[in-house]
């Protein structure tokens, strides 16, 4: 299966900037469906971690309120081309996905 | 005895280990249900700092468009110059949940963050950043046409 995950970097004077696209349907559990007309159940990502190089370097705790397919952009300093990064969602339903790429 | 001492030992120390390595996102994160669940703003930004002052701060900038038509995507950017900074949280105060987001910065980071989040109505986004471990926050108004949590 296709990841979920599409995720970039892009490093200028030692500082690495972090893209990344998550496909995820984000239900905030208050969307009424309109063929059944019933509540679609609360489904979001609540946990998102990256690491350099095995190590943590952000982590988030997201409500149902950040939008559908999320995007998250963050920026460190430290990593060299070529280091790993690696994102990895977990969300309510205990469903997971995790991508690795190389800083470049 | 003391061998199946040794053996309950054991087998419960396994225990503790797998368990361990099926929840690594949980305990690294540590979601905070009483303020996620929160639906006051005051009752929420106090469950995710308790005991902690908030004060004002000019070293934070919240960019993000005055007046937006679609509420369920809102694109907000947060940057902050202020020293060690371990985290920024963002705050919809008119939201059915106020707490909307919250990123923790490990050393090396810069203070910036971009996502998009939902916004029900016309609120105050409140972002707070924690630096060398005090809470600092600022706030902007934004007018929403039409809302963003159905």
């Amino acid at each position: 299966m296709a990841s979920t995950i599409r995720l970039k970097t892009r490093t200028n004077d030692g500082v690495t900037t972090v893209r990344a696209i998550i496909r995820h349907p984000m239900e905030t559990g208050f969307r009424i469906d309109s063929e059944t007309s019933e509540l679609v159940p609360a489904h979001y990502i609540n946990e998102v971690i990256v690491k350099h190089n095995g190590n943590v370097v952000m982590s988030c705790d997201w409500s149902r309120a950040v939008s559908k397919n999320p995007y998250l952009s963050f920026m460190f300093k430290g990593a060299d081309t070529g280091d790993k990064l690696e994102l990895t969602w977990h969300d309510n339903k205990n469903n997971t996905d995790s991508i690795e790429t190389l800083i470049e | 005895m003391l061998r199946r001492d040794t053996l309950k030992y054991l087998a419960s120390g396994s225990i503790v280990l797998v368990s361990g390595l099926l929840k690594p996102l949980t305990a690294l994160a540590r979601w905070n249900d009483a303020a996620f669940s929160a639906v006051d703003f005051d009752e929420a930004i106090t469950a995710y700092f308790p005991g902690k002052e908030i004060k004002e701060s000019e070293q934070i900038t919240i960019g993000v468009h005055a007046i937006v038509e679609n509420g369920a995507v809102v694109p907000i950017k947060v940057k902050t110059d202020l020293p060690n900074i371990e985290s920024i949280t963002i705050f919809v105060d008119k939201n059915p949940n106020p707490l909307i987001a919250n990123f923790d910065l490990f050393p090396g980071c810069v203070g910036f963050i971009s996502t998009r989040i939902k916004i029900q109505q016309a609120s105050n986004i409140i972002v707070t950043v924690k630096s060398n471990g005090k809470i600092f926050s600022t706030h902007t108004f934004i007018e929403v046409h039409e809302g963003g949590c159905g």
